[in-house]
């Protein structure tokens, strides 16, 4: 008989050799497979966000702006899902069972079983109805959300919205996740990291089913959400509510100043809309209606718009001038209406006569001083230079400035330099004649009534600035750093007593443009401005502070299309003031007519 | 002394055989107890929970041991075909009797207590095949004898087939290896392993695996063929290095575009020129047959696919893949696999630590504690305790060849080649369907998943083993 006995290699080599094999396919799963590890820890432990309560936002008086409100994401796990009364459920929720349908085909095609939003923010009453009967409905639960409640109604520009992320900035900030809500305007977006606080995570081991079998080690990897931080704004609610009421049916903005703070009172933009409409479940729908209707009430006009300032910057130009020495506080030009249109005035001596009557030929030969200096004998050469060192002046002012006072979306404005108009016309193929109009605010100066504010709140304090904000208090704390400090202008003391003297004339003398802004008791100093505008009627521009001496308000109103800036502008200015010094109106009847007039339809055609 | 030393089974039993038993079972109990653990039951002789019955199994298990032990060893060999008869009645009335599971009809309910008759069949068949082939008048050449054992083989396959339990039917034909060593022509075992071999492995269709099984055919063949030459030496390292770096340039490069096929095709044309030269050399016809068996695979695998994507209709495709557990389908037929892969997978190196799973606690892979209780180890474990477990089994195995050689009677060489075989099976599959090479035929992994009766059947196909050995000495040659 054979002896078989070496066959007993080949029977070990082949046993061990396919075990091996084995072994190295576990070997490469083990270490090189870098895949399987990440689904492992998406399939065992479900990371439960714990959303924080965003912070609230107060005006200065303490006045609650905006709280939150619970709401309730109805969570469906399609898998756990068995039989029930689908009837008693759409009733319970309010909704069609072509809805149901659609909505639950959504949550699978997502997945069978791992939760997903199946209705979303179910308002509070309607959440206590449901709640009775949720255990009828298996494989359905609900996740708290807070939205927003924007208590006053007011400030929506200021405010702005709070809204799901979009794609751009969910990969761009690997904070968020999708579905997460952020500020998408306003304060709302500018404090964003300040309101949202930090999310916390619960870490739950969960079955294959979904079902929660305990915490993962104990909590040890568990986060406390933080709740995001209060603010107190500057605003004055009862202020900023009037000027709305004040500038209801018109189109345009106002923005108030307390001068000794840069601590912005009000921020009225024109046609605006009530702040809610942007929360919960007809976001969409409202925001879609807004983005369409007439007027543009989306648009913050205060500091996204920008405006030819018109005479309201005859002040800019005369402080230039005097600051320079190129004119002396007494130096009379004639009225010469040949150079540029005017009205009938008694003859201007002097800087603050000539803005009491906003003499426009007087700020023709004003500019002229700084444009043509004489540092060059061509006039090309010379308006050049003159204009670059005008410019350098007048930015100080605030003027094609961002100013960062707390919303995102600020303009900055335009002020026209040499290369500007170089590339205009040429270089050196432009001069005084080709831009006398910046003498009195017109042409290719913009501003927005912020920067307006802002340049009355310097006139205010004769001379020196806190940067415009909106911020005063986060968590309590008062803020800090760039805001609270004093910054001075490069211009005297006493040429700023001079415009100021003028703006008192221009209120509360014979001939003054503004003398709708007249209060009784106080002393209103202010200015006229009248924008043109190619497109139509010109805007009504007027800026005031008060009282003269050591003035609690410094204010910028612009109305469009409302014609000449003392008709409109002024007394909406006056009512203004006299509320926020006063909290009381003396001239009613004033006040009437300015809240009924109707300057522009909201409804219909403009 | 020599008298002393036949009759003490104690001192004579193959004690290292024994201690990798031993640690088997204590490693399967641990993995059993972090496979159910349950933080509010955590006593380990909660005996409502699977660890603790587990427990019992093992307690049981030994008496057993001991009852195998001091059993005559010529009691096995005596009894060998009566007791298969009571192993096929019990297959016959398991189909009468029995009650179903998981859509096998194989099982014995007798209260609340199971029993797979399935398992301890493998013990009789065992035994009557050793009986059988150590007959004096065996003859592979005698066709009446062959006939006869493919009826001792076939009937218990039969039967299982028909009680819906393949796998465990599968696992019969493991004793092609017995087969072999007792003398079954080269040719056809290869070409019998071949066909098993592919038709366990087509069932993954997965083709890289396809791949390295004809490489490995290949290679096989030819050592077999032809014996210990230095040409077969030179090829066979050829074919070694060959298969490693198309591994490799399969893993690591983007030369091919369908890279399966063009690596089926490319093997196919390398081996098939050296064979094609070395036949010029050696002029070994055997050279020629296998140039042809690979060939032919090659079309066979090549074809198969092309039809599978141009033939058929999208749905039928998903159709069948998911009836062959193909990766697609998270949560469909593929899930387990997919699951379990995760699981081990994610033990790394050194693992997550007894008792800190995720995988494997949280019901991720189905039947955890039984026949995918290697998950627990591969997650808990890592690499450290897969390489010890299927150390342990290689070494078991080897241990069992070796001492199955240095038997006096063909009937105990034969009976160790037989578990050696089943053994062998059931840790190749068992393993190998945890991570996704061997199809999901749902047998257990010996000494390891839970329940009593795969615990005792292999405990006392074991032992007998161990006792036949222990008295190999009272054998005269």
């Amino acid at each position: 008989m054979k002896n078989f006995e070496s066959r007993k290699y080949t029977i070990g080599g082949i046993i061990s050799l396919i075990l091996l094999i084995i072994w190295g396919n576990i070997f490469y799963l083990q270490l090189f497979d870098t895949e399987l590890k990440k689904s492992s820890e998406n399939n065992s432990q479900r990371r439960v966000t714990i959303y924080p309560g965003r912070g609230l936002i107060y005006d200065r008086n303490g006045v609650l702006l905006v709280c939150n409100e619970a709401a309730y994401d109805l969570m469906l796990v399609p898998k756990n899902m068995t039989s029930f009364d689908t009837v008693a459920f759409c009733r319970d929720l309010n909704i069609s069972r072509e809805d149901f349908d659609k909505k639950l085909e959504q949550c699978k095609s997502y997945s069978t079983y791992r939760p997903s939003i199946f209705y979303k923010q179910i308002p509070a009453i309607q959440y206590a109805k449901l709640q009775e009967h949720l255990y009828r409905f298996p494989g359905f639960y609900v996740q708290n959300r807070t939205l927003r409640k924007y208590n006053e109604g007011i400030a929506a520009h200021v405010l702005g919205d709070v809204g799901e992320i979009d794609m751009e900035k969910l990969k761009s900030d690997p904070y968020y996740k999708g579905g997460d809500y952020l500020g998408k305007s306003g304060i709302e977006k500018y404090y964003e990291n300040e309101l949202r606080g930090k999310k916390g995570v619960q870490i739950f081991l969960v079955d294959v089913h979904s079902n929660i079998q305990g915490s993962y080690m104990n909590g040890k990897y568990d986060t406390m959400a933080i709740p995001g931080k209060d603010l107190t704004l500057t605003l004055d609610a009862e202020l900023q509510r009037y000027g709305e009421l004040l500038m209801k049916n018109k189109v345009g903005s106002i923005v108030a100043i307390q001068p000794s703070t840069g601590e912005i009172l009000a921020i009225v933009s024109s046609p605006t809309y009530d702040p809610q409409l942007l929360v919960g479940r007809q976001r969409g729908n409202n925001y879609d209606s807004l983005v369409k209707a007439p007027g543009k009430p989306l648009i913050n006009r205060a500091i996204s718009s920008t405006y030819p300032p018109g005479s309201v910057f005859k002040m800019a130009n005369a402080l230039a001038a005097l600051q320079e020495g190129l004119i002396k506080p007494d130096t009379y030009f004639p009225c010469d209406a040949s150079l540029v249109g005017c009205h009938g005035h008694p003859p201007a001596n002097g800087v603050a006569r000539a803005i009491q009557y906003s003499c426009n030929p007087y700020f023709y030969f004003v500019f002229k001083e700084l444009i043509q200096r004489g540092i060059e004998k061509s006039i090309f050469k010379d308006s050049r230079i003159g204009l670059d060192l005008w410019k350098k002046k007048i930015i100080t002012l605030g003027f094609d400035t961002a100013l960062d006072i707390g919303l995102p979306a600020v303009n900055k404005g335009q002020i026209p330099g040499p290369e500007f108009y170089d590339k205009l016309y040429g270089k050196h193929r432009w001069a005084f004649s080709t831009i006398y109009s910046l003498g009195i605010g017109q042409g290719e100066v913009l501003v927005s009534t912020l920067q307006l504010a802002h340049f009355c709140a310097i006139i205010a304090n004769r001379g020196y600035y806190y940067n415009p904000h909106l911020l005063k208090k986060i968590a309590g704390e008062p803020i800090t750093g760039k805001n609270t400090q004093k910054t001075f202008t490069p211009f005297d003391k006493k040429y700023f007593e001079i415009i100021a003297d003028g703006m008192d004339y221009v209120v509360n003398e014979e001939y003054g443009t503004g003398f709708y802004a007249k209060i009784p008791d106080i002393r209103v100093c202010g200015k006229t401005g009248t924008a043109q505008n190619p497109h139509g009627e010109c805007h009504s521009v007027f800026v005031a502070f008060a009282p003269k001496d050591n003035p609690q308000i410094a204010i910028a109103v612009l109305i469009e299309n409302a014609g000449y800036g003392g008709l409109w502008a002024a007394p909406i200015s006056r009512l203004m003031i006299e509320k926020y010094i006063k909290r009381e109106i003396s001239d009613t009847l004033l006040e009437k007519r300015i809240i009924n007039s109707v300057l522009f339809e909201a409804n219909g055609e403009e | 002394m020599e008298k002393n030393r036949r009759g003490n089974t104690l001192i004579n039993i193959d004690w290292v055989t024994v201690i990798i038993y031993l640690l088997l079972v204590f490693i399967g109990w641990i993995n059993i107890y972090s496979a159910v653990y349950d933080e509010t039951h955590s006593s380990i002789f909660d005996f409502s929970k699977r660890y603790g019955k587990q427990l019992i199994w093992i307690g049981a298990a030994f008496i057993i041991i001991i009852a195998v032990l001091v059993t005559d060893s010529k009691f096995y060999s005596a009894f060998a075909y009566p007791l298969y008869a009571v192993g096929i009645l019990l297959l016959i009335s398991v189909l009468f009797f029995g009650v179903e599971v998981n859509n096998s009809k194989s099982w014995f309910e007798i209260g609340t207590f199971r029993m797979q008759p399935v398992e301890f069949t493998k013990i009789t068949i065992c035994l009557a095949l050793a009986q059988f082939l150590s007959s004096e008048n065996f003859s592979f050449n005698k066709f009446s004898k062959v006939g006869l054992l493919l009826i001792i083989l076939g009937l218990p396959v039969m039967l299982i087939f028909v009680q819906n339990d393949t796998g465990s039917a599968l696992v019969f034909f493991a004793f092609i290896f017995v087969l072999y060593r007792e003398g079954l022509n080269r040719v056809l075992f290869i070409t019998s392993f071949a066909i098993i071999a592919l038709f366990i492995f087509a069932l993954v269709t997965n083709l890289e695996i396809l791949l390295i099984i004809i490489l490995f055919a290949g290679v096989l063949g030819f050592i077999l063929t032809n014996g210990r030459s230095i040409y077969s030496q030179i090829v066979f390292y050829c074919f070694l290095l060959f298969t490693v770096l198309s591994i490799l340039v399969y893993n690591y490069s983007d030369i091919f575009t369908n890279k399966p096929i063009n690596l089926v095709a490319l093997n196919t044309l390398v081996m098939g020129v050296l064979m094609l030269v070395l036949y010029l050399i050696k002029k070994n016809k055997n050279l020629l047959l296998f140039l042809f068996v690979i060939i032919g695979v090659s079309v066979f695998v090549l074809s198969v696919d092309y039809l599978f994507n141009n033939a058929l209709q999208p749905h039928q495709q998903k159709r069948i893949n998911e009836l062959l557990g193909m990766n697609d389908d998270p949560l469909g037929v593929g899930y387990n696999v997919n699951q379990s892969r995760i699981a081990i997978g994610s033990g790394g190196f050194d693992g997550k630590g007894f008792l800190q799973g995720t995988q494997t606690k949280y019901n991720f892979v189905p039947e955890q504690s039984t026949d995918f209780i290697f998950c627990t180890i591969g997650e808990e474990w890592g690499l450290l305790g897969s390489t010890l477990v299927i150390g342990l089994f290689i070494l078991l195995i080897l241990r069992i060849i070796f001492l199955a050689e240095r038997q006096r009677s063909a009937f105990s060489r034969i009976y160790g080649y037989g578990v050696a075989s089943i053994l062998f099976f059931h840790v190749a599959v068992n393993i190998g369907m945890t991570i996704g090479v061997a199809p999901v035929i749902g047998i257990p992994l010996p000494y390891f998943s839970y329940g009593g009766s795969s615990l005792w059947a292999f405990t006392i196909l074991l032992f007998i083993f161990i006792k036949l050995d222990s008295d190999r000495l009272q054998i005269f040659r």
